[in-house]
């Protein structure tokens, strides 16, 4: 980590969109597991993913990015297919 | 050079103008009221460009002012007492974040009960909020001041808050000497903001979430920058000097130099402590007075230079700092002398809600400072002078 002599004064960040670097995975304490059999790709988890998290690739779901995701579970509470259990991270 | 006669605030409102800012986010409170309505009056005229923002509270004002700077803007306003208070969290933003704003503080009383006089009670509640303190003692320094801390905010990266004594210097007409419009012009240069909000080309984020991982880091930077100010004050003083032929430091001696007893004030009453030192001398008592301009960043190595042949020291706190060992700058001062010096060092709180310090008060504690001098002995440390 950078000492104060390395940061810009004043907590100014200069770099936009450094939220990147930031991984948010190490705050879960539970781990959404998505299930590809029951998912029907209604996107809905996508859009409610306060984290951008939900890996979607040709309007597919593709998985989960645990890098960051924080273990919210909006995804798996909002699934009409249940498709997405939070399980305890171990 | 042209010679006027204006009080303390048509002074600030004075320079104001000619410092011409950017911004001027203002809401009006006595005694300083009269500041943000002359300027208000300027802007009305065409005589400035200022944007001025006319908001609905003092923690509006500072907000925009905030805003402001961080656009990249000059920006100044200023306030008293409960304005001041009302300010609170925003002040602390304003001074990490690091914004060169100058707002000069007319110093009055907090309530309760309510009062409308000087006291440094709202300042001196500030004092560890991040801003840069400077003291005047008249109209004239309050001109002065109000100034250099625009180059001061700008050189140090932290706010300035000028301070002087609400309607003693805020309502007295003085003679002032001010400066052509040009040389001050000359003198503040152009501010040139580093990370302007505006420029979309180098977007840069202002006031993001802070965790324990970097908070400390930038914390650490304030003080740092407020250490270094200390030299800012100093040499902008000696530039000032050369435009105005008027000499600003720190603190300034009044015979001093083979005093062995001291009173230490800072506003108007350090000219009151002056005239009673005078008078003390013709009777043959060995006393000096020392008037603090500077607060924060605190001078202590000057305080203990100046003090250094003295043996019995009082310090005049304009506030009280309930249930502390004594008023804010006895504590600074006794702490700065820890070690270096034998004096005595006792503290009078005087002049609450404006009431009226004399000479015969001041000669009154020059008078005990004797009586410790000689008979060693210290019969209160702390006390309140000119109390029934
Ligand atoms: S748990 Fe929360 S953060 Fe993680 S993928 Fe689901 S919605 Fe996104
Ligand atoms: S909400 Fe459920 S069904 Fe819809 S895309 Fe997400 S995981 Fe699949």
């Amino acid at each position: 980590m950078k000492g104060w002599k390395e940061i810009p004064d004043g907590g100014l960040i200069l770099e936009p969109g450094n939220s990147v670097e930031y991984k948010t995975g190490s705050w879960r304490a539970k781990r959404p597991v998505w299930d590809k059999e029951k998912c029907i790709n209604c996107l809905i988890c996508w859009i409610q993913c306060p984290d951008n998290a939900i890996i979607v690739e040709n309007e597919k779901i593709r998985g989960i990015n645990y890098d960051y995701c924080k273990g919210c579970g909006i995804c798996a509470s909002i699934c009409p297919k249940e498709a997405i259990s939070m399980e305890e991270e171990k | 050079m042209k010679i006027l006669g204006m009080n303390g605030d048509n002074a600030v409102a004075y320079a104001m103008k000619q410092i011409n800012p950017d911004v001027v986010a203002g809401y009006p409170i006595t005694p300083q009221t009269i500041a943000i309505e002359k300027f208000s009056e300027y802007v009305a005229d065409g005589e400035v460009d200022t944007e001025f923002v006319a908001v609905e509270s003092e923690h509006s004002a500072m907000s925009a002012c905030i805003g402001a700077s961080a656009s990249g803007g000059r920006v100044m306003t200023s306030t008293a007492s409960a304005g001041l208070a009302f300010m609170w969290e925003m002040l602390y933003v304003a001074a990490s974040t690091r914004l060169p704003i100058v707002m000069n503080v007319m110093n009055r009383a907090l309530s309760a009960p309510i009062n409308i006089h000087c006291d440094h009670s709202d300042s001196m509640g500030a004092r560890d909020s991040g801003w840069i303190q400077i003291y005047g003692e008249n109209v004239q320094e309050g001109y002065d001041n109000i100034i250099q801390a625009v180059k001061i905010a700008e050189s140090a990266g932290l706010p300035v808050m000028p301070c002087f004594d609400g309607f003693i210097v805020s309502h007295a007409v003085e003679r002032v000497e001010a400066l052509d419009d040009e040389k001050v012009k000359n003198f503040i240069g152009i501010y040139k903001s580093e990370h302007p909000l505006l420029d979309v080309e180098n977007p840069v984020t202002y006031g993001p979430f802070d965790m324990y991982d970097y908070y400390m880091e930038h914390k650490k930077q304030e003080h740092e920058a407020m250490k270094a100010a200390l030299k800012i004050v100093k040499d902008v003083g000696k530039e000032y000097e050369k435009i105005s032929g008027r000499s600003y430091d720190t603190l300034s001696e009044h015979r001093l130099d083979d005093a062995e007893l001291a009173v230490i004030a800072l506003g108007s009453t350090a000219g009151t402590a002056r005239e009673a030192v005078d008078e003390m001398r013709k009777k043959g008592i060995n006393a000096g007075s020392l008037k603090l301009r500077l607060f924060r960043p605190f001078p202590y190595e000057d305080i203990r230079n100046a003090l250094k042949n003295v043996k019995a020291i009082a310090v005049m706190d304009r506030c009280d700092s309930f249930g502390a060992f004594g008023g804010p700058m006895f504590s600074e001062i006794r702490s700065a002398l820890y070690k270096t010096s034998d004096a005595e060092v006792v503290n009078y709180i005087y002049g609450l809600g404006g009431r009226d310090v004399t000479t015969n008060h001041i000669k009154k504690v020059i008078s005990d400072l004797n009586n410790i001098s000689t008979t060693g002995k210290v019969k209160e440390y702390v006390q309140y002078l000119g109390v029934r």
